[in-house]
């Protein structure tokens, strides 16, 4: 029996354990980061420890410490979420030893499955189809790069270890493959401690399609049908649906089966997904198998009406499975949007901030959403930057995709830049309607993704230059009312009028890193009435409104809408169904007080770590080289050379943290 | 409440025909305006903003606080006086807010003639300086000038009221604590160095402002020394070395920036003088001024018909309605301000000018600045008012009205001409602000009276020599004379020689009165001491 469960884990996986075992009596406890003290998790637990300083490294991979508290605080069992330790064989293993049921498989599984190549081979034996690829151990670079040049690119590198898209590079042909091979295995290394690398042939048009099983230690295994994960950025997904479209009843119980048979073939207990590429054809190949609850399962309960939590900590305790297969269906179509923070526009780079505007959309049994923060928490650098995950289930593809955008327009988040917009543009591209998924859908539609979604912010202009209008006037009020003892000076009730002619301004927003320009022409101000042109491109818009608390009252051309907006320093965010947008007013260059300009470029993107300097100091690079990498949320980022020239020095030692904005090196232009 | 009632058929064909004809004269002044912005043209701007430097009207912008009025002074500036193209007398002049504070901004305009100094330049810098001290306005002056304009040095150097007048009010203003605040974003060469010197803070942008009392060619020519500008007298020279400025900028922004803050820090709060009630606009429509003014100058129309679209609510109290008619005065608020307005409706009388002095005389005992709407072909003539004393009522007037101390604020609605604009306090006798509508005329008498009253002479010598003149001789005696007055009376004639401070829009009346009349309330209003009346 559990009665006291410790969730190892932070974030919405750890809000979203307690919310299951809180309902089944299980009493809770929460671990936590310095980072996290006021975090929701910890908010929601009966009692909770705090582990160490912000890096994972130092307080929620501390598997020692997790069960020493767990045993002082007389835990019977340990929920491990995803990520951290929920893969960590060993800590599996500590849990058993110090008699902690760990909600989980058993170690010898999670060891099985642990290392890729070995987890191939256990497959092969099996009888489960893989792809063509590498798993050995001979990890020599030749050698590596023979079976690519082999089974001819593209190809796949992946670390043995990892998992998310860490220490993955794809490479295209023979010429990348030794500095794709490099970073691979320093991002493995970093993220996993280990940098043993898989080669395996790059399928060009394959569907990501996992299944759900779940076993017991009574030997039963069920499998909760599939989910499809094609769509994804840099190897991560961001949009899942169950189940798979066009997925023949056929296929799916092959599929099944065969994901039952390689769960069996380790012995599984709990939850667990297989991974397999699907092919065009039909044909599956069996690409790993996760020994943990996925990020997704959300699409899994919303389709089946089972709590996977609740099977978890069943079986944990040692029941038989809740249900055979023949009692499980598969009602109604589901999907799942990853809510990250950050820049789509911006390759995806992940943005760190204040969340000082946070509104879900309603929630409901059909829509669903799974968050660990709440208004005014911080999205830091120490972390995975994923806000939420909204699930919304309809009877059909069509309802439920109809209802995921809905709830996307309704969910208004300000103060860090979201995929919002982003993922909205997907779930309505004709192609994902359509259901043409394939693991390269974004790569593939990049270029009409991403025009949309600048027609869409210039076409939200006007909008934009009205709330920045109306909010600076508030702001200038604000100041001026203490010069002023009474209102009634026309100084500041009469807008910007001019003698006999026309006060134009020009409005330059940044959105991402995008700048947009608008005129703005103060025509219409008075005592009585305010309007003003505002002119983008060769359009212009009659604009008008007022602002009130978070509520922006617009009418542009006479067609009234209300937008929620937030606003902190120079950072605002306009919302309504369509608009999700976060921009800054540009104001003018004050210049440089000192006389470094050459060195603006080499600012840090953001919150990150100084992973490697690709050059020594005093060493000529060319244009374009990269001079540093950077490490943030465990994506690496290199800094490049803007023109030819020369490194004078580095700023930070490899290791280091910097903070966004922190000037990296010194460096000289070759024609200074 | 005593709330005007308008009689005015805006669908009438005379309104309509008003209208159009004040449209039309609208719109030439904006276009006139539109042209003077524009500084020394297009290739002129170009250039200036390739050197990293904004326009006057650009740093006045960036200087203001957003989303406020500028009150600019002086547009139409030496407009056609001058051989050369002066749009603005090169210099850019108003009153505007500047971190919550109201100043007057003087703005060099380099694009004109490198920003020298023309007579009218340097008379409009001095107006503005009037302003500045008339009204207790800290000034900022945007130095970019060349310096006196050499061959016109006969009428910019030595007389009282030239070019050195201007370091002497900056001095005297600063003794009364009005701030003096210089920033130098171009040259500043010669007497034009003294503007930073002698202001009580300055601020200079780098690699771009110079100020030296002689440029580099003339120190070659007296000394033989070979430098450039920067070493003579950059910003970095006179922010670490010379201390002649005090704060260096980066750019033109940056130095805005800068003088925003130097104004925020002055410890100022503007007095609170008046009963002032929440402001509410009038009950018709400013716009229909345009329709109420005659289209020929001649007609008469009713004046509460122009303050029923000035004042808040159109609500007018009006003084002693029922005597002297022609003369209409009365208590109303603008933008929440009592104010006691003065306003012509025919010509004076010596009751009209008796009820005048006596209303600006309460005014000024209970401190309420007067507003005088002038259209007024001056005093009644004939032996029956000569002998009534018209003289004397009207010299009561016009004591009243100078001594006046409250704050005075003129606008030229129709005529100025003669006494009455004496009466009803014209330049001379210091009103705040003064401004004209285009359709205003301004001289000693009428075109046709001043005709009239010449050939009248002219045919009294004949008729003396024994000579004869026909009416077709007399009617081409009168033709150049009347077209003379016509030019010269002429709201742009007399705005480009600064007799007044503006040109409007008879629709902005309303504003631009609230503006100047908030700009006049930083001064406290000094007791009044009234001279003699002739009684």
């Amino acid at each position: 029996m559990i009665n006291k469960l410790l969730v190892a884990n932070r974030g919405e996986i750890a809000c979203r354990v307690m919310k299951t075992a809180k309902l089944l009596g299980i009493q809770t406890v929460a671990v936590y980061s310095d980072a996290d003290a006021n975090a929701r998790h910890v908010a929601m637990a009966d009692e909770a420890v705090n582990l160490g300083p912000a890096p994972s490294k130092e307080s929620y991979l501390r598997g020692d410490l997790i069960i020493e508290h767990a045993k002082t605080l007389g835990v019977d069992a340990i929920h491990p979420g995803y990520g951290f330790l929920s893969e960590n064989a060993e800590f599996a293993n500590l849990c058993k030893s110090n008699n902690i049921i760990f909600v989980g498989p058993p170690a010898s599984a999670i060891e099985a499955m642990g290392s890729k190549s070995a987890a191939k081979r256990i497959m092969e034996e099996a009888g489960v189809p893989l792809v063509p690829g590498y798993h050995g151990d001979d990890q020599q670079e030749s050698t590596l790069k023979k079976s690519a040049d082999e089974m001819g690119y593209p190809v796949l590198l992946k670390a043995a270890a990892g998992g998310g898209g860490k220490g993955m590079r794809q490479v295209w042909n023979e010429s990348e493959f030794t500095q794709a091979l490099n970073a691979a295995k320093r991002e493995s290394m970093a993220s996993f401690g280990d940098d043993h690398m898989l080669v395996e042939k790059y399928l060009t048009r394959p569907r990501h399609v996992e299944i759900q099983v779940f076993c017991d230690s009574h030997g039963n295994g069920v499998y909760l049908f599939e989910r499809d994960c094609s769509v994804q950025r840099r190897h991560q997904k961001i949009i899942e649906e169950a189940p798979a479209p066009n997925m023949s009843q056929e296929i799916r119980e092959r599929m099944g089966e065969a994901a039952i048979l390689a769960a069996k073939a380790i012995n599984y207990e709990g939850a667990g997904t297989v991974e397999f590429l699907l092919d065009e054809d039909g044909s599956f190949y069996f690409m790993e198998m996760n020994t943990r609850l996925q990020v997704e399962h959300p699409v899994t309960e919303m389709i089946t009406g089972e709590d996977l939590v609740q099977w978890q900590l069943s079986v944990a305790e040692g029941n038989a499975l809740p249900k055979t297969q023949q009692e499980l269906t598969l009602n109604g179509h589901s999907f799942e949007a990853r809510i990250y923070a950050e820049d789509p526009a911006n390759n995806f780079l992940p943005s760190t901030g204040t969340l000082h505007l946070l509104q879900p959309p309603e929630q409901s049994s059909l829509v669903r959403v799974d968050t660990g923060v709440i208004q005014g928490d911080e999205v830091s650098v120490y972390y995975d930057p994923m806000i939420a995950k909204l699930v919304v289930w309809g009877e059909s593809r069509d309802i439920a995709l109809k209802r995921l955008l809905h709830a996307l327009g309704d969910y208004h988040i300000a103060g860090v830049t979201t995929n919002i917009e982003f993922l909205k543009r997907v779930a309505s591209f004709s192609a994902f309607q359509a259901a043409e998924l394939t693991t390269t859908f974004v790569d593939k539609h990049n270029d009409a993704l991403f025009a949309e979604v600048k027609r869409d912010t210039q076409a939200k202009l006007p909008a934009m230059a009205l709330l920045a209008i109306l909010h600076r006037r508030l702001g200038k009020s604000m100041d001026v009312f203490d010069k002023h003892s009474h209102e009634s000076s026309p100084w500041f009730t009469t807008g910007a009028w001019r003698a006999n002619s026309t006060y134009k301004e020009q409005v330059t927003v940044l959105v991402g890193e995008e700048e947009f320009h608008a005129k703005v022409n103060h025509t219409l101000g008075g005592e009585t009435s305010e309007a003003w042109e505002v002119v983008v491109g060769d359009n212009t818009f009659i604009v008008s409104g007022s602002i009130n608390n978070h509520q922006l009252r617009a009418n542009i051309n006479g067609i009234e809408s209300r937008y929620t907006f937030a606003v902190k320093d120079d950072e605002f965010g306009l919302f309504n169904q369509d608009t999700h947008i976060n921009f800054s007013v540009v104001a003018p260059s004050h210049g440089d007080d000192d006389h470094n300009n050459g060195n603006s470029n080499f600012d840090a993107p953001m919150n990150g770590t100084i992973v490697a300097h690709l050059v020594k100091p005093g060493e000529q690079v060319k244009k374009g080289e990269p001079i540093l990498v950077m490490e943030a949320m465990k994506m690496e980022h290199s800094i490049t050379a803007p023109s030819d020239g020369v490194v004078d020095s580095f700023y930070f030692e490899p290791g280091e943290l910097v903070d966004g904005g922190a000037l990296l090196l010194e460096f000289t232009n070759a024609d200074s | 409440m005593p709330v005007l009632r308008s009689s005015v058929n805006t669908k009438s064909e005379t309104f309509i025909a008003n209208r159009d004809h004040m449209q039309a004269q609208v719109d030439d002044l904006y276009e006139k305006i539109q042209k003077i912005s524009l500084g020394g043209g297009e290739k002129a701007a170009e250039r200036h903003i390739s050197r990293g430097k904004l326009l006057p009207r650009d740093r006045i912008n960036a200087l203001l606080d957003d989303d406020t009025p500028f009150l600019e002074i002086g547009q139409l500036a030496a407009w056609e006086v001058y051989d050369d193209y002066v749009p603005c007398a090169g210099v850019v002049a108003g009153i505007g807010m500047v971190a919550g504070t109201e100043c007057m901004i003087v703005a060099n305009d380099a694009t004109v003639k490198g920003g020298t100094y023309y007579p009218l330049t340097v008379k409009k810098h001095l107006r503005a300086q009037e302003i500045a001290e008339q009204n207790n306005l800290p000034c900022i002056y945007l130095v970019d000038s060349g310096g006196a304009n050499l061959p016109r040095q006969d009428e910019v150097f030595p007389d009282r009221d030239h070019f050195g007048r201007i370091f002497f009010n900056q001095a005297n203003m600063s003794a009364k604590n009005i701030p003096q605040i210089a920033v130098v974003m171009g040259s500043c060469t010669a007497g034009g160095a003294y503007v930073p010197a002698m202001a009580d803070e300055s601020i200079i942008v780098k690699e771009q402002a110079t100020i030296f009392l002689g440029g580099p060619p003339l120190v070659k020519a007296a000394t033989g020394e070979v430098v450039t500008a920067e070493e003579l007298g950059g910003g970095d020279v006179h922010t670490r070395i010379s201390g002649v400025a005090d704060q260096l900028a980066n750019n033109d922004h940056h130095a805005l920036s800068l003088a925003r803050n130097a104004v925020s820090r002055l410890n100022r709060e503007k007095p609170q003088l008046l009963d002032v009630k929440e402001p509410k606009p009038p009950k018709f429509d400013p716009k229909e001024i345009y329709g109420i003014v005659p289209k020929d100058s001649r007609q008469t129309f009713d004046v509460r018909e122009i303050i029923a679209r000035i004042v808040d609510e159109s609500d007018f109290d009006e003084f002693k309605p029922l005597y002297g008619t022609t003369l209409v005065c009365g208590f109303a608020r603008i933008f929440g301000n009592p104010v006691g307005i003065v306003a012509n409706n025919g010509i004076l009388f010596g009751e009209s000018a008796m009820k005048g002095a006596h209303f600006v005389e309460l005014c000024a005992k209970r401190k309420i600045p007067l507003v005088f709407l002038q259209n007024i072909t001056g005093f009644m003539v004939g032996k029956q008012y000569e002998h009534g004393g018209i003289a004397k009522h009207g010299a009561k007037m016009v004591t009243a009205v100078a001594c006046a101390k409250v704050p005075k604020l003129t606008v030229l609605i129709g005529g100025s001409f003669g006494a009455g604009n004496y009466g009803m306090c014209g330049r001379a006798y210091d009103p705040r602000f003064m401004f004209m509508w285009p359709n205003a005329r301004i001289s000693v008498m009428g075109g046709e009276q001043a005709a009239g009253v010449l050939a009248q002479v002219k045919r009294d010598q004949k008729e003396r020599a024994g000579e004869s003149w026909s009416d077709e001789e007399e009617a081409q005696f009168k033709q150049p004379v009347i077209e003379k007055y016509e030019e010269q009376g002429h709201p742009y004639y007399a705005s480009a020689r600064l007799w007044d401070d503006g040109v409007i829009d008879p629709a902005d009346t309303r504003l631009v009165l609230g503006l100047s009349l908030s700009a006049a309330l930083n001064k406290p209003i000094e007791e009044t001491q009234f001279g003699i009346f002739r009684m």
